[in-house]
């Protein structure tokens, strides 16, 4: 069955509290999920209390200076600190989304800090995303064609039909939309997600590509692609404003088309 | 887990089975045609407390009602056992398990499918 409940080993316990210096006023507590998994211990939620007239906007900013001032071993993936890399990804306040583009103000109360849902966790806020960035290999995401390549130019697309790629393009893969939706954490070594099903629409609609029809035939699977039963999660969390729900819908909808 | 194959060769599995836009779509074709039917149903037996048995027999026999209930009955089973075969495959993650539930819920809603209609073909041909 799918698992709806935390093995004994993954109960997630009271761990530590990390006290802010007793001049801070403004202070903004973070329960932090912590694994090691190197000890063979259960994971733990440590709680930081960060002085925000000290620290940047985002919690990003909370997170390095909790790592850089407070408790060196916590461990965060990071690159841009602008939402294009999608390094940061994961569960703040009960939501998918980019650490570096959450403000800490949008936050009441205290700020819950998970790696993504239902993936194996590497350490504490790395989650392991083989499976995801395979699914999103298995897709075959470039330029397919047979026809030469013209001599003297680019491949040409007309405004309209680039206009088409808008929303699909920007994808950063981060994983929040596939890691936020049910049916892949009940089968993602099948379905292939959200994210690279996004993908895979994005080569399916580029008027360029002259593989259409395969790239329909390989999606065309009781799981692969019709696991996907429109919940929108995907949607509500990308941190991108992308919406997979509905590339999903329309590669569906070319399904039913092309046998008509 | 003592897997060596690639995460590329994981991902792919055993390939795409050509097939799932023919359910997909039958599903919603089903779930059309349910619209007017179980309303027409929900209304009419609504309206029909009153009635006696010779009066409930005499409405199943009535040419129309017969047509619409046996085609209630086929949609509604047909389109249950695909609902269900969606569940199945969504919570149930052992491959035999899922196999065996699918084949089981199948011939449970044929079965219920087929007593159904002979039921009401008994009554309206007076069986």
């Amino acid at each position: 069955m799918a698992e709806f409940t935390l093995p004994a080993n993954s109960v997630v316990r009271e761990g530590k509290t990390y006290k802010a210096d007793s001049g801070a006023k403004n202070v903004k507590r973070f329960i932090i999920y912590r694994y090691d998994p190197s000890t063979g211990e259960n994971p733990r939620t440590d709680t930081y209390e960060v002085d925000l007239d000290k620290c940047g906007p985002m919690v990003l900013d909370a997170l390095l200076k909790i790592k850089g001032e407070m408790d060196a071993s916590l461990s965060l993936r990071r690159s841009c600190r602008e939402g294009i890399c999608g390094s940061c990804s994961m569960n703040i306040d009960g939501q998918n989304t980019l650490a570096c583009t959450k403000a800490i103000d949008e936050i009441k109360g205290d700020v819950k800090v998970y790696p993504l849902p239902h993936q194996s966790v590497v350490k504490d806020l790395v989650s392991d995303l083989t499976n995801f960035y395979a699914q999103y290999a298995s897709v075959e995401p470039w330029m397919k064609t047979e026809s030469a390549t013209p001599p003297d130019r680019e491949r040409l697309q007309s405004k309209a039909d680039r206009a088409k790629l808008d929303g699909l393009y920007e994808c950063i893969l981060c994983a929040c939309c596939s890691t936020s939706c049910p049916s892949y954490w009940w089968n993602s070594d099948r379905y292939l997600g959200p994210a690279a099903l996004l993908n895979a629409y994005r080569w399916i609609v580029d008027s360029r590509d002259e593989a259409t029809g395969e790239r329909l035939d390989e999606l065309e699977d009781p799981f692969k692609l019709y696991r996907c039963h429109t919940i929108m999660n995907c949607t509500t969390v990308c941190p991108k404003g992308l919406n997979p729900a509905k590339a999903i819908a329309e590669t569906k909808k070319l399904m039913v088309q092309r046998r008509m | 887990m003592n897997d060596l194959r690639t995460p590329l060769a994981r991902a792919k599995g055993l390939g795409t089975a050509k097939e799932g836009v023919g359910h997909w779509w039958t599903q919603r074709l089903s779930s059309l045609l349910l619209i007017p039917l179980v309303l027409w149903f929900g209304f009419t037996v609504a309206s029909l407390p009153q009635a006696s048995h010779t009066e409930l027999t005499a409405w199943i026999s009535s040419p129309p009602v017969t047509v619409a209930l046996v085609l209630l009955i086929l949609t509604v089973f047909y389109h249950a056992q695909q609902g269900l075969q969606v569940v199945i495959e969504d919570y149930v993650s052992t491959h035999w398990q899922r196999t065996a539930a699918i084949i089981l819920v199948s011939f449970l809603c044929l079965l219920l499918a087929v007593i159904g209609v002979i039921a009401v073909l008994r009554i309206a041909l007076g069986g």
